[in-house]
C-alpha cells in the first residue's frame, strides 16, 4: 500500500491552500482532486480560461490564479482526475484514476471537498431543462456555454445574483428571477448586519449586482413562494405565487438554487462525528479551530466543515495544513501558534458575514421540510413525499429506517439528493427536533467504482 | 413499571418472531430493543431463503420454516416480497459435483429428499449467464429470497397487532429473581414478566453471562454489496461449491452479491468499517463466475453484526441454570429463513414445556467444558 505523510482531498481554495502551506513547511503531501485542473468548482478551469471569459466572470474568480500558482511552486505532488472512493477512521483512502482502483495510507488526511448545492424538491424538479445554477455556471466556465432561448432563475442565495449577474455580462436573455426568502427573512438578518457590515465589501457586490441587473430590465420577483415546474417531457413554464396572486412565466430552462451545503459524504464514511447546523440548516461535521474531526489524524476544512465562501477556505486550509504540519512533528506548537496567527484572525473576520447571508437566504421552512406528497424527494429511486409519510406512520422514525424501507437514498446518487429532506420531513412529521436521529449512513463506494475495478484492486497488502 | 407474561430481550427477528407466535396464543409479550427493529443483522443481510446445503441439525427447522414462507401471508398478513425461484449451489468441476452427489445420498438416507442434483443443461437454463464449464449443482426450486427490513416491520406490525409492546430504545442493565418470575431493569425503567426470553443476537452472551451460562458466541461482520440495477438475468439465487458466494438479483434488477467476507467490527461501538481487501475476493469471485458483470457499478457496500458460534448452528435452548428463561440467538449467518419457525419453537417451550421439532443440537450447554477447553 502506498503511503503518504499527509493527502489532501481536493483542489478547491482550501485544499490548494493546504497543500502550498504543508509542503512549504516541509510536510510530503500529495493533493488528488476530480479535476483535470487545479481551482475547484470556484475557480473551475481557471488555469486554461480564454481571457475574455475570465473577465466576464469578474474579478472574484480571477482571485484563484494566485492560489493556483503557488500551488503549482509549492512542490507538493499533485493526482489530477482521481476520485476518491472511500476513506476510514484509519486514514486508509480508495482511490480510482484511469480505471485502476488502489488503496492508500496517511499519516494525516485533509478533507477539503467544499460544497454542493441545497437540494431541494418542488413539484416538477426531474423534468428535463430544470437544473441548478451551480450547474449553470460550470457549463459557463469550463466551456462558454450559456442558454440561448432565455431563462428563470429561483431560489434564494448570493450564487443566484451571481449567475444572474454573469449571464448579464454574457447577453444571456433572463426571463425572471424568483427569490423564494420570505420577505420575513430581512428583519431576522437585520441584527446579524452590524457584524456583517465589518465584511461590508460582500454586501456592496451584492447590491452593485442587483441594481446592474434591475437597469438592464430583469424581472425580479421577491417573497415567491409555491413554485412549481410545468411541462410534460421538459419544462415549459414555472408558476409560483406571489403577493396573492398565481403568476406564470414561459420559459425553457429552470435554474434553481437553494444556497450550498457541505458535501459531506467522505467525512460521514470516514466515520467523522456530524451535527445538524441550525442555521445553515445541514449537516457538518465537528471539528477543532483547526478543522480536526472526531476521528483521529482527520482534519475537514473550507465549505466541507460548514459553508464559509472561498476566502474563509483558503485561511481555514492553511489553518489545517499549519497544525497538521506539528501534528506530523515538522513544527512544534509554538510555531505553529505564530505561523497560524494572521490566517485565525483572517478567517475570524471573513466569516462575520455568515450569520447575515444565513438569515437573509434561509429558504423557507416548508419548503424543505413539507414538500407535497406527490413531489418526488429521491430522484434515483422515485420515491416521493407521500411514500416517506406512510413509512413513518408505519412506525419508521428516522432517516435510516425510512431509507431500509422504502429504498429512498438507494440509489446511484447514493442519497446525496435526498438525504436533508428525508432528515427534515421526518423531523418535521414527528415534531423531533432536528439534529437529534442519525442522518443517513454513507456508505462507500462513495464515488462510482465498478466490479472489476474493485476485483483488480491494488495495494491491498497491509502496511 | 411495566407488566407481561413474557419479556423478550432483542427487538430482531427471532424476537419478533417469539411475539407473534405468543400472540396468536393469545399471550403477550414486551420486547426490550436497545436500538430500534432490526437495525443488524436482522434487517441488513441478504435475505436468503435457503435450505440448501444446511447442517443436517437444521434441516428439519428450515423445511418446516419453508412452508411458513410459501404462505407468509397467512401469518404476517404481509407477502414481504417473497420471491421462491430456487438457489442453486454450482459445481465447476466433476471432483465438486461428486461432494454434492455424496451430500444428496446421505441426506436420501436420513429421509431428505428437498434437494437435488441437476446437470449442466438444466443449470445453464436455470443460469443462463454463468460462465460456461460449469458441470451441474445442488438445486431446491423452492427456495429463495426475500426482503430482510420488510420481513422485520411485517413481524412487527404482526406481534403488535397481536397486543405485544415493542419498548426501543431499551438497553438492560441488570435482570433479577422476581418471585417466579423475572424483574428485568433497564434504560428505560423496569419490566417484570414471568418468562424470560433472551433473543439478542451478537449481544446475547451479555444476557446469558448474567446467569453464568455464557456460551462461545463471537460477533462478526460479514459484508455485502449491491449494484446498480440490471436487465433481468437471473431468478434463484446462485452460490457455489468452490467459492464464497450469494449471489441473486433483486426484483428491482439490483444484484446484492455476499460471500461471508468480513469487515472490521468495533463491537463496542457498533460500528463496521469494509474491509476491501476482502472485498476484492467477493468481487474477483463474480467476474470468474458472471463474466458480464465486470463493468456493473457497485452502488453500495455494508455489513451487519451478527452472534457467530463456533459449529455455526444456533443456540436454541432452555436455560440450564434457571427455570423461566429461554434462549434464541447465534444463527451464524443463516437464521433469516429460520426465524419464522424459531418463534414457533420457543412459544411451545415457553407456554407448553415441549417442542414437536428437534432442537437437541441446538443445547446451549453443547461447548460445556470439552469444547470450552478448545477455545
Amino acid at each position: 500500500m502506498q503511503n503518504h505523510e499527509l493527502v489532501i482531498i481536493g483542489g478547491g481554495p482550501a485544499g490548494l491552500a493546504a497543500a502550498s502551506t504543508a509542503a512549504k513547511l516541509g510536510a510530503e503531501c500529495l493533493l488528488i482532486d476530480e479535476q483535470a485542473t487545479p481551482g475547484g468548482q470556484i475557480y473551475r478551469a481557471i488555469d486554461s480560461i480564454p481571457e475574455a471569459r475570465a473577465q466576464l466572470l469578474g474579478p472574484d474568480y480571477r482571485a484563484g490564479l494566485e492560489l493556483v500558482s503557488e500551488f503549482k511552486q509549492s512542490g507538493a505532488a499533485y493526482l489530477a482526475e482521481a476520485s476518491i472512493w472511500n476513506l476510514n477512521s484509519e486514514c486508509e483512502l480508495g482511490l480510482l484514476r484511469d480505471g485502476q482502483a488502489s488503496l492508500l495510507k496517511a499519516k494525516h488526511v485533509i478533507v477539503a471537498c467544499g460544497a454542493m448545492e441545497r437540494p431541494v424538491p418542488f413539484p416538477g424538479w426531474t423534468l428535463p431543462g430544470v437544473m441548478t445554477a451551480g450547474a449553470g455556471q460550470i457549463l459557463l466556465k469550463s466551456s462558454g456555454v450559456v442558454p440561448n432561448n432565455g431563462v428563470v432563475l429561483a431560489g434564494a442565495g448570493p450564487l443566484l445574483l451571481l449567475l444572474a449577474w454573469q449571464y448579464l455580462r454574457a447577453g444571456v436573455r433572463i426571463n425572471a428571477i424568483l427569490e423564494l426568502a420570505p420577505a420575513r427573512n430581512f428583519w431576522r438578518a437585520l441584527p446579524h448586519l452590524p457584524n456583517a457590515l465589518l465584511a461590508h465589501h460582500y454586501i456592496l457586490k451584492g447590491l452593485r449586482y442587483q441594481l446592474q441587473l434591475k437597469r438592464a430590465g430583469v424581472p425580479i420577483f421577491k417573497s415567491v413562494s409555491n413554485l412549481r415546474a410545468i411541462g410534460t417531457d421538459s419544462i415549459e413554464a414555472v408558476e409560483f405565487e406571489y403577493g396573492n396572486n398565481v403568476k406564470r412565466i414561459e420559459t425553457p430552462l429552470l435554474f434553481t438554487h437553494f444556497g450550498v451545503i457541505p458535501e459531506s459524504h467522505l467525512s460521514r464514511c470516514a466515520g467523522c462525528q456530524h451535527e445538524w447546523d441550525a442555521s445553515q440548516l445541514c449537516w457538518r461535521p465537528l471539528t477543532d479551530e483547526w478543522g480536526n474531526s472526531s476521528v483521529n489524524g482527520i482534519t475537514i476544512v473550507g465549505d466541507g466543515a460548514g459553508i464559509g465562501g472561498a476566502v474563509a477556505a483558503r485561511h481555514a486550509g492553511r489553518l489545517a495544513a499549519i497544525e497538521s504540519a506539528r501534528s506530523l512533528g515538522k513544527i512544534n506548537t509554538q510555531q505553529r501558534d505564530n505561523i497560524a496567527r494572521e490566517d485565525r484572525q483572517w478567517l475570524k473576520d471573513d466569516l462575520r458575514i455568515r450569520p447575515f447571508l444565513e438569515n437573509l437566504y434561509r429558504p423557507q421552512h416548508t419548503l424543505l421540510s413539507a414538500p407535497k406528497d406527490k413531489t418526488i424527494v429521491c430522484r434515483c429511486e422515485e420515491i416521493d413525499a407521500g411514500a416517506i409519510r406512510n413509512a413513518i406512520s408505519a412506525g419508521h422514525r428516522d432517516a435510516n429506517q425510512i431509507k431500509f424501507f422504502t429504498r429512498c437514498g438507494m440509489g446511484p446518487c447514493q442519497g446525496r439528493q435526498c438525504d436533508n429532506a428525508v432528515s427534515q420531513l421526518v423531523s418535521h412529521e414527528l415534531g423531533l427536533e432536528m439534529g437529534k436521529e442519525e442522518p443517513y449512513r454513507i456508505r462507500p463506494p462513495i464515488r462510482p467504482l465498478t466490479i472489476d475495478q474493485l476485483a483488480s484492486l491494488q495495494g491491498e497488502d497491509k502496511p | 413499571m411495566m407488566r407481561a407474561e413474557v419479556i423478550i430481550i432483542g427487538g430482531g427477528l427471532m424476537g419478533l418472531s417469539t411475539a407473534v407466535h405468543l400472540g396468536l396464543r393469545g399471550v403477550k409479550s414486551i420486547i426490550l430493543e436497545k436500538q430500534s427493529s432490526g437495525r443488524h443483522a436482522s434487517g441488513v443481510n441478504a435475505g436468503g431463503l435457503r435450505q440448501l446445503n444446511r447442517h443436517m441439525a437444521e434441516i428439519p427447522l428450515s423445511m418446516a420454516a419453508a412452508e411458513i414462507w410459501k404462505n407468509i401471508d397467512a401469518l404476517l398478513d404481509s407477502h414481504c416480497d417473497v420471491q421462491l425461484n430456487g438457489q442453486v449451489r454450482v459445481a465447476e468441476n466433476e471432483a465438486e459435483l461428486l461432494t454434492l452427489e455424496r451430500r444428496v445420498e446421505e441426506l436420501q438416507a436420513q429421509g431428505f429428499h428437498h434437494e437435488q442434483i441437476i446437470g449442466q443443461g438444466a443449470l445453464y437454463e436455470l443460469v443462463p449467464k454463468l460462465v460456461q464449464g460449469c458441470v451441474g449443482a445442488l438445486y431446491n426450486p423452492t427456495d429463495g429470497f426475500a426482503r430482510p427490513f420488510h420481513v422485520t416491520t411485517a413481524f412487527r406490525h404482526k406481534a403488535e397487532s397481536l397486543g405485544a409492546t415493542i419498548c426501543s430504545g431499551v438497553e438492560v442493565n441488570t435482570i433479577e429473581v422476581n418471585g417466579d418470575g423475572w424483574k428485568v431493569k433497564t434504560t428505560g425503567g423496569e419490566f417484570i414478566g414471568e418468562k424470560l426470553v433472551n433473543c439478542a443476537g451478537a449481544w446475547a452472551n451479555k444476557i446469558a453471562s448474567i446467569f453464568d451460562e455464557a456460551v462461545p458466541l463471537t460477533p462478526k461482520a460479514p459484508m455485502l454489496m449491491v449494484t446498480e440495477r440490471l436487465p433481468t438475468f437471473l431468478k434463484p439465487v446462485v452460490g457455489a461449491v468452490g467459492h464464497k458466494l450469494s449471489f441473486k438479483q433483486m426484483q428491482n434488477g439490483t444484484v446484492i452479491i455476499g460471500g461471508a467476507h468480513l469487515a472490521n467490527l468495533d463491537f463496542e461501538r457498533e460500528k463496521t468499517e469494509i474491509d476491501f481487501t476482502e472485498l476484492k475476493t467477493s468481487a474477483k469471485t463474480v467476474t470468474e463466475l458472471f463474466p458480464h458483470m465486470g463493468n456493473v457499478r457497485i452502488v453500495r457496500t455494508w455489513a451487519g453484526i451478527e452472534g457467530f458460534m463456533p459449529d455455526n448452528i444456533p443456540v436454541i435452548s432452555p436455560s440450564v441454570k434457571v427455570s423461566n428463561l429461554f434462549h434464541a440467538f447465534g444463527f451464524s449467518a443463516h437464521g433469516f429463513q429460520l426465524s419464522p419457525i424459531v418463534g414457533r419453537i420457543i412459544s411451545e417451550m415457553v407456554l407448553d414445556g415441549k417442542t414437536d421439532l428437534p432442537i437437541e443440537s441446538f443445547h446451549i450447554q453443547r461447548f460445556n467444558k470439552r469444547l470450552y477447553a478448545d477455545i
